[in-house]
């Protein structure tokens, strides 16, 4: 009999008088020692099917089919006493969150948090909850575990605050560990650790391991089972190899076809520069003592050299932290900065006012998270029909409501989606919105921060394919910043490498993939194409 | 109407307490602002020698009804009605006092007790209770509403550019607004009125000075997280001007905790208004409030149903004011289950 057997699992949400069916008819096993994971966009119910097991959905707006049911270890869950559901929770079964921003509590000691369970459940206190702690942060490689027993979350790192909830969830030594998107906040250097680590203590306790993802680099290196999950059902199962070598259901197949890929159009390598920058600097004082006087900088970009050329893409990648952000933002005169800007043959780092504000027509912006750049309470129309108005352009208000239904179906949306509010899209649809946004100023300078990360692998590569075409219509110079190599390379004609607000290497971007020259750049490339660690020295934890 | 408004909506009717309160609630706002009509020491119309008369709405003299003196018409006069209803007839109102109509007519010594003239009884001077009753509950809502909605726009302008700006307008703001909230209200008031006789206008001005402060931090909080949204940062890459972003982007955001506040302002500003006429610090002496009534209440014990009256009037307002404030909190509750 397998360790865990889910059978016919349905999930309802109930709210007022709509009815959302999450999960439909799920049933799988998973054996002692296993991994099994579970592969589906963003709404497929994975994370659901996940939160059942440990019975931990807002129950009693969330309800089980009459004839759902999971049995873990001859014990069924559905439906069981709180005290039953205690006893197995955090012992026998332990889950690790997606986010580790938020997943610990931010006013206990990472001590305090770990023992937490260790009391709960085993009893341990004192001396000897302290020297278990110890040895769990050890195995879960958090260095200098000892002098961090006392430190708070926000004194960590995300990779290591993800090391922590490991080591939470371990601490018991469950029998089944599910790990719901354990990496995808994370860089793709610290992915490729936690995933290793994931993979020894795994082998090293015989865990079964749940894991729940969209990545599908992730899956093929990890699992040794698949379950394809959409729309709340299994549409497909079997051994990893064979279903990336041969897949039968036709969401699988548009699943691992969704990859991006592709080569951006070639453009000219000698073009007309659009926006160069020398030397540029945006440091963040640091302000001590009674009178808060400077005493040293943050600084987040430290000396920049860059020059972007019309209708080109310059890719900027870099862990987070490495001022990619930062950088953008300066360039687009909407932080502080020292150090030369030229736009266009000219220098705007010192406009002010109305000049800039002319400007701002040329160079246009869109953010990573699709869920909060649009204006809650303004309709679709209204979001993108802001720049016209603010630059007095575009006529009439008809001439103006012709040009966003044509820009809306330029982006890929339907003209009568104009009239709705944002919240009515999903993430994809709502950053075309915020493309549209951009692109009603018809700008000549496009800065993308990370368009494509909150985005679903299908949206993903759909996104770059307009982004594409659209370059190519328009001849936009885009200023393209994400961590995910993939993306970048479908996309950008030059590439730049950052770390710790500085240049590491900046080049063409077909002879940084074949020949990268610093180990920074071998290891951020070996981490985000094969998941694996190389060169440990030259990138943080 | 966006999907949004309708499950507020929805989730503001959900909770029937508050949504009958609210009807109440308007149900007694929107009689009492017919007060002279239900209460009144004028009839409503008079019909004499083939005429018809409207007292309530203009002035008459004593020789328009056969008088001798040319001095405005005193309906309650026995003389006058009695020549009135040889020549014709009167309607009065339900309630036949105005809220300072002394009836010398009582049985016995003032504060009488309730009757079938005076319903409610009368006051120490002889006025009637119910029609005071009547007329203090609109000036109370009056006065709360006015006061909230002025003390709003204040508070959540001032909020906004604290939060919006951020920095040095921050923190001199903030460190202003410590020091003016030091400031002793009560004394305050007690000086000032030495100095200027307070009428209604005079106190709101007052207490605004103060009470505009309530508002400000929760403005402020929800301005200080929204200016760092992308979607801020969007309008300004595109050139909106600051004024517009805040009108337009980040306000109508903040305002969901306001509106959540404003019925517990509301509530507020109601209970300082009682609380300054109970002290005798408040309206001046002779208008219809129900501070005035619970401290006439509190000074003729012997006659309880003038701290009665208004002890339930003012438990029933409160209340009613609560409970339409938990309902609109439930309303913009965005975890909010049935």
């Amino acid at each position: 009999m397998s360790l865990l057997a889910v059978k016919d699992l349905s999930v309802t949400f109930a709210s007022g008088d709509s009815r959302v069916e999450a999960v439909r008819g799920v049933s799988f096993d998973l054996d002692k020692g296993e991994t099994l994971a579970l592969v589906g966009e963003s709404g497929s119910g994975k994370s659901v099917t996940a939160l059942s097991i440990m019975q931990l959905l807002p129950y009693p707006m969330a309800s089980h089919g009459a004839a759902s049911s999971i049995r873990f270890d001859g014990t069924e869950l559905v439906r069981a006493s709180e005290a039953t559901l205690r006893d197995i929770r955090g012992n026998r079964i332990a889950i690790v969150f997606q986010e580790p921003m938020t997943s610990l509590n931010p006013l206990h000691t990472i001590e305090k948090q770990i023992a937490e369970t260790l009391n709960l459940h085993k009893g341990l206190s004192g001396v000897a909850a302290r020297a278990r702690v110890l040895e769990l942060l050890r195995l879960v490689g958090l260095p200098e575990a000892e002098s961090r027993l006392n430190a708070y979350p926000h004194q960590l790192s995300g990779g290591q605050r993800q090391r922590v909830m490991i080591a939470m969830a371990l601490a018991n030594e469950p029998d089944i560990l599910i790990a719901d998107e354990p990496t995808t906040a994370l860089d793709v250097t610290i992915q490729a650790q936690i995933l290793k680590l994931l993979k020894d203590l795994q082998a090293r306790f015989g865990m079964a391991l749940l894991l729940i993802t969209h990545d599908l680099t992730i899956v093929r290196k990890m699992a040794d089972r698949v379950l394809v999950m959409t729309e709340g059902q299994i549409v497909e199962r079997g051994k990893t190899e064979q279903l990336f070598t041969t897949p039968q259901h036709p969401y699988t197949c548009k699943l691992l076809a969704a990859e991006p890929r592709g080569e951006p159009r070639p453009a000219d390598p000698t073009g007309k520069p659009l926006v160069e920058a020398r030397d540029v600097r945006v440091w963040f004082p640091i302000k001590t003592g009674l009178f808060r006087r400077t005493t040293a900088y943050i600084k987040a970009v430290d000396g920049v050299d860059m020059v972007l050329r019309q209708g080109e893409t310059l890719g900027v990648v870099g862990e987070s932290g490495s001022g990619k952000t930062t950088l953008g933002l300066a360039l687009l005169r909407l932080i502080q900065s020292r150090g030369e800007i030229v736009f266009d043959g000219h220098r705007i780092d010192e406009l002010g006012g109305n000049a800039l504000r002319s400007l701002r027509r040329e160079m246009q912006v869109v953010f990573q998270d699709p869920y909060s750049s649009l204006s809650p309470r303004l309709s679709i129309a209204q979001i993108i029909e802001e720049g016209l108005k603010v630059h007095k352009l575009g006529g009439s208000a008809k001439q103006r409501r012709a040009e966003i239904e044509r820009l809306l179906q330029e982006v890929g949306l339907d003209p009568a989606a104009a009239d709705r509010y944002p919240h009515e899209f999903s993430g994809g649809q709502r950053q075309r919105i915020a493309l549209a946004r951009a692109l009603v100023l018809k700008p000549r300078f496009l800065l993308l921060d990370e368009p494509t990360s909150a985005l679903d692998m299908s949206v993903q590569a759909q996104m770059v394919e307009l982004l594409r075409d659209l370059q190519a219509r328009y001849g936009i110079g885009y200023l393209f910043i994400s961590h995910d190599l993939r993306v970048v390379k479908a996309l950008a004609h030059d590439i730049m490498v950052m770390k710790d607000g500085k240049v590491v290497e900046i080049g063409p971007a077909a002879s940084i993939f074949t020949a990268p020259q610093t180990a920074y750049t071998r290891a951020l490339m070996a981490a985000a194409f094969d998941i694996e660690i190389a060169e440990p020295q030259a990138v943080g934890t | 109407m966006t999907p949004l408004t309708r499950r507020r909506l929805q989730n503001f009717r959900a909770n029937r307490r508050g949504f009958w309160s609210l009807w109440l609630f308007l149900l007694l706002f929107g009689v009492s602002m017919f007060a002279e009509l239900l209460a009144n020491d004028r009839p409503l119309l008079v019909r004499f020698d083939g005429h018809f008369y409207f007292p309530i709405f203009s002035d008459y003299a004593e020789t328009d009804f056969g008088g001798d003196l040319p001095i405005p018409a005193d309906y309650r006069d026995p003389e006058l009605a009695k020549r009135i209803a040889a020549g014709g007839f009167m309607v009065w109102p339900p309630i036949p006092f105005a809220d300072n109509t002394i009836n010398y007519n009582l049985p016995s010594p003032a504060p009488a007790p309730p009757d079938r003239v005076n319903w409610l009884g009368t006051d120490d001077q002889g006025r009637d209770v119910m029609a005071r009753l009547i007329y203090g509950f609109r000036i109370s809502v009056l006065f709360g509403l006015t006061l909230t909605i002025f003390s709003s726009i204040i508070g959540v302008a001032a909020g906004a550019i604290q939060g919006y700006y951020g920095g040095w307008v921050d923190i001199s703001f903030q460190r202003f607004m410590e020091v003016w909230a030091g400031l002793p209200v009560l004394y305050l008031l007690i000086i000032l009125s030495s100095i200027i006789a307070p009428n209604f206008w005079w106190l709101l001005i007052i207490m605004l000075m103060f009470s505009w402060m309530s508002l400000v931090d929760l403005v402020r909080a929800e301005f200080l997280r929204a200016r760092n949204f992308d979607y801020v940062r969007a309008a300004r890459a595109l050139g909106v001007g600051n004024a517009t972003i805040i009108w337009r982007h980040v306000l109508p955001n903040a305002m969901v905790a306001t509106l959540t506040f404003l019925p517990f302002i509301l509530n507020g500003s109601i209970t300082t208004l009682t609380s300054l006429d109970f002290l005798g610090f408040g309206l001046p002496p002779g208008s219809p409030s129900l501070g005035e009534l619970l401290s006439q209440g509190k000074n003729n014990l012997q006659a309880p149903w003038l701290g009665l009256t208004a002890f339930f009037v003012l438990a029933v307002m409160l209340s009613l004011l609560i409970f339409i404030g938990e309902a609109v909190r439930d309303a913009f509750d965005p975890r909010k289950v049935k």
